[in-house]
This record gives C-alpha cells, structure tokens and sequence, in this order.
C-alpha cells in the first residue's frame, strides 16, 4: 500500500522531539525567569486602561505618532511613580487605541490622577541652570542667579508669578536645593503653569533649570521634522515650524536672549514638566522657521521632532476603566482556573479512554503533551513578548482541550468507517489519516482566523483569550501531525492492535457488529 | 442496540434518520426558538454588565447581610446601588458610575462600617463610553470574520455550502444570545468571549460535516443511483456518531469550568464564559446537523444539474421499481466515492508487494 510505506512515523517523531527540546530549552535556559506571567486578575494588582482623544479645541485626528508619545509620557510617569513592575501597552491603533497600565497593589493612592493628567508642551527661557545636584551648580554667573526676570521674553509681570509660591527668590531657593536623584521626581504629570516660573530636571536627571514662564506654548508649534542637512556636516537636525503667533514670539525671544551669555541665551524644551532639550540660541530667528543642531544620532532627532509634534495636538486621558483586585481573590482564581483544567482534562481522559480503549491512550498522550507544550510557551511568551496568562486565558486552554480532543475524535472516527470498509489497520490508519488530516486543517484553519481577527481587532480580556485560541490551535496541528499520527501508525503496527481484540478500540468484530452489510464486505 | 452497533448501522445506512428529508419540521423548532429569543431580546433585552454601562463594581470580603450592606452604601453617599451576596463570604456591590475620587472615597467609608482593610476591598470602574467602545470593536471583529470565513469557505467548498455554514452560524448566536436576554443572565466581557469562542467552535462542527458531504457526492453527477439529498443525508449519519462524540468531549471541559465556576467561585468570569459556551455548543452541534445540511441540500436542488440528477435516478428507480436508495445496500459498498470510481472490474494488473514479487 503506497500510503502506508510514504507515513514515515519515526522522521515525523524527531522532527517532533526535536521541536520539543528547542521549546524545552527556550523556556527553561538557565538564568531566566521560569514562571508564567500572571495577569491581574491571577495575582492581585491595579490594572487602569485610558482612552487617548485629543485635548478640546485641538482640530485633526490622532495620530499613532502621538498615542507612542503619549504611552511614552506615561511609562516615564509611572516609573516615577516608584512603583516595581509597572507596565504600560497599548492596544488597538490610531483612534481606537487604548493605554492599559498595570501596577502592582489595590488602589494606590494618586495613581488615577497622576496617570489622567494632559501633558503640555512648553518652550520656557532658562535663567539658570547646573547639574542636578543638591548645591549651586558652578555655571550660572552671578548676574543671572540674582535676577531671574531677565529681559527675554514677554518679560513677566508681578500678577503673573506664582501665587502661592511667591518670589522669585522663594523660586530660586528651590532651585538651589533641588536634587534630581530624588526618587519620584523625574515622574512628570505634576501641575505646570505656563504664565508661572518653574524649576525642573532635565528628563534624563543630569541638569536642572530654573525657568521663566513659557514664552512659546506647545499648540503654537505647526511642525516638526527629523532631517539630515545635504552638505552632511554636524549630522541629523530637527527643523521646526511655527504659527503666526508662535513666529512673533520667537523673534522676539530669540532678538534678546541670543545677546545673553550661557545659560541665559538657552530655552528648555518643557514635555509634562520635564526639560526634554535645552538648545541655545546663536542668532535671533525671524520668519517662523528654526533648526535644532547637534550631535544628534537619528533615533535623538526623531524622538525630539515627536515631542514637538505633539506639542501642537496634545492629548487628553479619559479612564476607562480601573480595577483593582486583591491578591487573595487572585489566588483565590488561579487555584479555581487549574482545578477546573485538572477536572476538564481528567474528565476528557476518562471519556477517550472508555470509548477508544488502547487507540484512546494514544489520544491521551497527545492531550498531556499538547498541554506540556502550551504551558512551555505561556512561560517562553510570557518572558519574550510579555503574553500574561489572564483566567479569561486559562479557561482558553481550558475550552481548548476539547477542541484539541476532537481532532482525535474526527481521525479515529475515519479509521473505524475505514476498518468498517474492510481495510487492515495498518492501511486505515494511513488512508483516514489522508482524510482526516484535510478535515483538520481546514477546521483548525477557521480556528485560527478566528483568533487572528479578534486579536487583531479587539481590546482588554478579548484579547488574551484570543491569543491562547491561536495558540493552541497551532499546537494542535503540530500535535496532530508529528505526534499523535505517528503514534498511531505504530499502534497499528503493535501485535495489540494487529490481534484486533475487543481492548484495542478498532476491533473489526465491534465494528461489523449489528451491521449485516458490514459483516459481509468485512469477508471480501 | 449497543451504540457500536448503532454506529455501525448508522455508517452503511441501514440504520438512517432522515435529516435533509424532514427540513421543515428542523426549520420550523428552529425558528419557535429563535422566535423566543427574539422576544427576550427585544421584550426584556440584554442584562448588561458595568462593562458595557459604565458603572463601578465593589467585591467585598464580609458576612455582612445584604440589608446591612445596603445600608452602609448609602451612608457611604451612593443611593442607588446593586447588592449581590457571592457565596457565604463576599458582596458585590454594583454602582452607577462614579469619579475616581468618589471611588477612593467611597472605599474608606464603607471599609470602617464593613471593619475591613481597604486593600482587601477588590473594585472595578468602568467609564460609560468604553463598553460602547468594546462592544463596537468586537461586531467590527465579527463582521471581518465572517466575510473572511465566507470567502474561505467558499474557496475550499462552494458558495452554497459557505452560505449554509453562515446560517447556521447565526443561528447559533441568535439562540445564545437569546438564552441570555430570557434568563437575564449578566452579560460581561467573559460572555462576550463565550459566545465568540461558538463562533469558531459551531464553524468547525460545520466543516467536518461538510468535509464528508464533499467527499460523499463528489462525482455524484456522475451516476444515476443516489440523488444529492440521499448522498448529504448519508454523509450526516455517517459523522452523527462523530457529531456526538465531538459534542461530549467539548462539553466535558466546559462542564469543568462550569461546575468550578458555580460551586467555587460562585460568580466571575468561569461562570460567564462556560454558560455562554455550553448554550452554544449545544445550538452549534444542533445546528451543524439540522440545520447546515438540510439548508445546503435546499440551496444544491435550485441547480438545475441537480435537479436533472434527481429526475434520472428517479426515472431508473421507477424503471426498476424499487423505492429509495437501495443502490448501496445491494452493493455493500456505503461509499459512494469508491463505488463511482469503482464500477467495473479492475483491467489493471494487480501490484504485490515486493516480497511476493520475489516468490512468484
């Protein structure tokens, strides 16, 4: 029989060996995490998802420019935030995307509002500037410390300064005494008045700034672009271009502090109350064009021309949703998702093995082993791509099992209807397996599309549950094809199976029994 | 009968439960039922969760009596609220929606009178327009997916079987989601998992059904003896034995989570998810039965080939004066593939193993 000498079981159980050992070892090479990745619902924690829309008066679309900007605003506001294992995603694109945050612990105080908050965009002179240490940084000249209402700028009036935090010497005390190391200060989101002095860091913690109010607002920026100048001297640049409004304001600004002396001839770049640039200028600008020099790498000047850009459109959060569950609860879920696998999976074992007898075994094998691999790439995922196993993910591989469990059932049921036309085992086995392995793609096929689609489409727990169906799926197939088909065909082989007795679950006498059609093509 | 024998019976068609025949009686429960659901559905509607209203839910570790709780929330200030007792040691308390303010708020208050740590206190709040969002994605997900699934089963089938599968398909979701608008079961995010999950799984019941009405009338316009229903309705019978056992092994696991959800957990996503999954999984092997083939086999008598077919075989039926398919029963042979393939005897020489050659 032709298909019986093309099955060649023992290639296809190396080739699966071989696949098992790479998965084996993915997931357990030493000096890494060998744990799943539970999601909040698993181990407790406070879980806020945000919807990015555009601030209010702000005219255009959202643009996936501004949703990463955004997400990178408040990742750096969450690692501020002090907190250990705080993650920020994002899912879904462009208008439909949302911002999922997760930390650790029930309802952190101040977390909501923290992560709420609209990010501005400022350009503010800088009066002084130094290391961001505790203690006046050596740069700033005397004249400049002294007076910090230079003339630059729409030079502020006394109703302007802050209100509650008083003069500029009050300011420029804390300027003095501010230390960037301090944890929970590089957060950003705090409260940034442009009509009031600010003292800041730098993003990075280097440098601090005492500055004067804005000058220029981020709305005012028209755009933004990275470019490399043709005579390719100095490198990449960031271009810039403003409004009406924001040219005149340049000029000006640019006419009286590119006279000063450094740091006063210096403007900061302010993203959520942080310095994200601090560049000079060397001549006043006129016309609403200006340049960013540097030793900018590509990537530097792209970030930076982002920033900018999201100056003109920023970004207001609404919360969505924000659940906070306590570990006990969590743990409380865990234990009951595995427990109703263990019942699942037993439960399924008990039915394969009393309708399938011997061939049923088989079966079983394939069940542990297709489990074995799931769990191997949960943990693998969890560490590569960040896959949280969620309980919506667990009762997935949960559901999963059957669907596994009934690509057995559709091939075994093919090898009883070929026993029933009066084949011998060894070629049913391989002529249901043509069969049947058709059958399976193209179901598994409509599976998988499933997952994709919804994965590709969906937000929050649809999500994960999506992804664990599209797992599965594909281990199902690789299941199918280098495991369990294999292993039938050396069932069929075993003097058992060969014996055709009542145990084995292809018994020829079961199968013609009752039937007398069956019994006579069976004596062909 | 032992149900090997039944199977056995059930694959030559000896034994055989006319399917495709009786559509209109299947049609018509069909339709009783989906006329139920839609009743619920535009009657009562859908209880929806927070999820998708907007609103806050407060999971709370107490014996407290319901009563009481009622009482502490609204000292808390919160008029309005929901109050489920889970179990013997935990409420939930369900809110309208509330600000972030409120909620923290809220918290401490009834954490004094309830005399417990506010950590312990699990909360869920959920803005009104995001389950709107939510939900628009998921239809938006379900609408790509089937002109996907259309498309791809009309490449690997046809058209007509295609459309079937589609039917069928809605009419599984109909059912569930008329199930829960009768009940008023909550609606959550989990549900909504549920009831995508029928979508693949009454799909892939559909298709194995299929796969083997392919595989019994391919080359059916080839011969006189069967006509298209009688080869479908063979083919349903043959896999009823698979339908069934299909069913039961995606129903054990199902069951599982059911059991551990409801007598566990009493509440949460495990019982959302497997309630929504064992209505659909029963409507979906239903329906993969009674309903996709019979209304494939409706759809295949509009050919005109077709109908030719049904004319020829029962012109050679009257000729010969027999009633039914008897063709295979004579024959022995229940697989229509073969037999058409097989009508003479064999002209080539037969081919022995390498062994055997040796020997002779």
């Amino acid at each position: 029989m032709s298909a019986a000498n093309r099955a060649r079981p023992a290639r296809l159980l190396v080739l699966f060996l071989i696949a098992a050992v790479a998965t084996s070892l993915w997931t357990y090479w030493p000096g890494q995490s060998t744990e799943a990745r539970l999601g909040l619902d698993l181990r407790g924690g406070t879980q806020v998802i945000l919807t990015p829309e555009l601030a209010p008066g702000a005219e255009g679309t959202l643009t996936q420019d501004q949703i990463n900007q955004t997400v990178e605003i408040i990742r750096q506001r969450v690692n501020g935030f002090g907190v250990a294992e705080a993650e920020v995603t994002v899912q879904g694109s462009g208008a439909n995307s949302a911002i999922v945050v997760t930390v650790p612990g029930v309802n952190p105080e101040g977390i909501t509002n923290l992560l709420k908050q609209t990010a501005r965009l400022d350009f503010r002179a800088v009066l002084a500037a130094g290391t961001g240490l505790e203690f006046p940084a050596p740069t700033p000249s005397p004249s400049g410390t002294e007076s910090p209402s230079p003339q630059p700028t729409p030079a502020p009036q006394p109703s302007q300064l802050p209100v509650q935090a008083a003069t500029s010497e009050e300011i420029f005390d804390q300027y003095l005494s501010l230390n960037c190391l301090t944890p929970g200060l590089l957060q950003g989101g705090r409260s940034d008045d442009p009509t009031k002095y600010m003292v800041t860091c730098s993003k990075d913690g280097f440098e601090k700034f005492l500055l004067a109010p804005a000058f220029i607002t981020g709305d005012q920026v028209s755009d933004s672009q990275a470019t490399l100048p043709q005579q390719g001297a100095g490198g990449w640049m960031v271009t810039l271009d403003f409004d009406s409004l924001g040219a005149t304001k340049l000029s000006e600004a640019s006419i009286a502090l590119s006279k000063l002396p450094s740091p006063q001839n210096r403007f900061g770049i302010v993203l959520d109350g942080l310095v994200v640039s601090a560049p000079f200028f060397s001549e006043p600008i006129l016309g609403g064009k200006a340049q960013i020099e540097g030793s900018f790498k590509a990537d530097e000047a792209k970030q930076l021309s982002q920033v900018l850009r999201y100056g003109a459109l920023p970004v207001t959060l609404t919360i969505a949703e924000s659940t906070s569950i306590s570990p006990t609860l969590g743990q409380d879920q865990l234990s009951a998702g595995l427990l109703a696998g263990a019942i699942g999976l037993g439960l399924v074992i008990i039915y394969l093995i009393i309708y399938y007898r011997a061939l049923g075994f088989v079966a079983v094998f394939s069940l542990i082993v297709a489990a074995g691999f799931l769990w191997l790439l949960i943990i693998a995922l969890g560490r590569s791509i960040g896959f949280t196993l969620t309980l919506a993910g667990i009762a997935g591989a949960i559901v999963a099992i059957g669907i596994t469990a009934d690509s057995f059932v559709v091939y075994f049921e093919r090898i009883r209807d070929e026993i029933r036309d009066g084949k011998t085992l060894r070629v049913a086995t391989e002529l249901a397996w043509v069969r049947a392995r058709r059958t399976l793609l193209a179901a598994d096929f409509v599976s998988l599309l499933a997952a994709v689609v919804l994965y590709a489409l969906s937000v929050g727990s649809v999500r994960g549950f999506a992804f664990t169906l599209g797992l599965t799926t594909l281990i199902d197939v690789l299941v199918a094809f280098w495991f369990t088909h294999p292993l039938v065909t050396y069932f069929g082989r075993t003097k058992l199976a060969e014996s055709g007795g009542m145990l084995t679950g292809v018994s020829r006498k079961r199968l013609t029994a009752g039937s007398p059609i069956l019994n006579e093509s069976g004596k062909q | 009968m032992k149900f090997n024998e039944v199977g056995n019976r059930l694959y030559t068609g000896e034994t055989s439960v006319d399917f495709a025949g009786k559509r209109n009686l299947w049609y018509f429960m069909s339709v009783v039922i989906i006329a139920i659901a839609a009743f619920g559905l535009f009657g009562r509607g859908l209880n929806l969760g927070i999820e998708f209203e907007g609103g806050a839910k407060f999971n709370v570790p107490s014996t407290t009596s319901v009563e009481e709780a009622r009482n502490i929330v609204k000292n808390a200030g919160v008029e309005t609220s929901v109050i489920i007792a889970v179990g013997n040691e935990r409420l939930e308390i369900q809110t309208p929606p509330l600000e972030q303010e409120a909620i923290d708020i809220f918290i401490d208050k009834i954490a004094v009178d309830f005399k417990l740590d506010p950590a312990t206190i699990t909360t869920q709040a959920v803005g009104p327009s995001w389950g709107a969002d939510i939900t628009r994605q998921a239809l938006i997900g379900l609408g790509v997916f089937l002109l996907l699934v259309i498309l791809f089963l009309t490449i690997y089938f046809e058209i007509r079987m295609a459309s079937a599968a589609i039917v069928a398909l809605l009419h599984d979701l109909l059912i569930t989601i008329g199930v829960y608008a009768i009940t008023g079961f909550e609606v959550t995010p989990a549900t909504v998992i549920g009831v995508l999950t029928i979508l693949g799984y009454s799909l892939y019941d559909t298709v194995v059904v299929f796969d083997k009405v392919k595989e019994n009338t391919r080359g059916i316009l080839a011969q006189s003896r069967l006509n298209y229903r009688e080869a479908a309705n063979l083919a349903l019978n043959q896999t009823l034995i698979r339908s069934i056992n299909t069913s039961i092994v995606a129903l054990l696991p199902v069951a599982a989570i059911l059991i551990v959800g409801v007598g566990i957990l009493q509440a949460g996503t495990l019982k959302d998810l497997a309630l929504a999954l064992f209505v659909g999984i029963a409507a979906g092997t239903y329906s993969s039965i009674f309903i996709a083939t019979p209304f494939l086999v409706q759809l295949k008598e509009r050919q005109p080939e077709i109908q030719a077919l049904m004319r020829r075989v029962h012109a050679r039926r009257s000729n010969a004066g027999v009633d039914g398919p008897e063709a295979m029963k004579v024959s022995g042979n229940p697989n229509l593939a073969n037999q058409v393939l097989q009508a003479g005897p064999r002209t080539q020489p037969k081919r022995f193993t390498r062994s055997k050659r040796k020997k002779s």
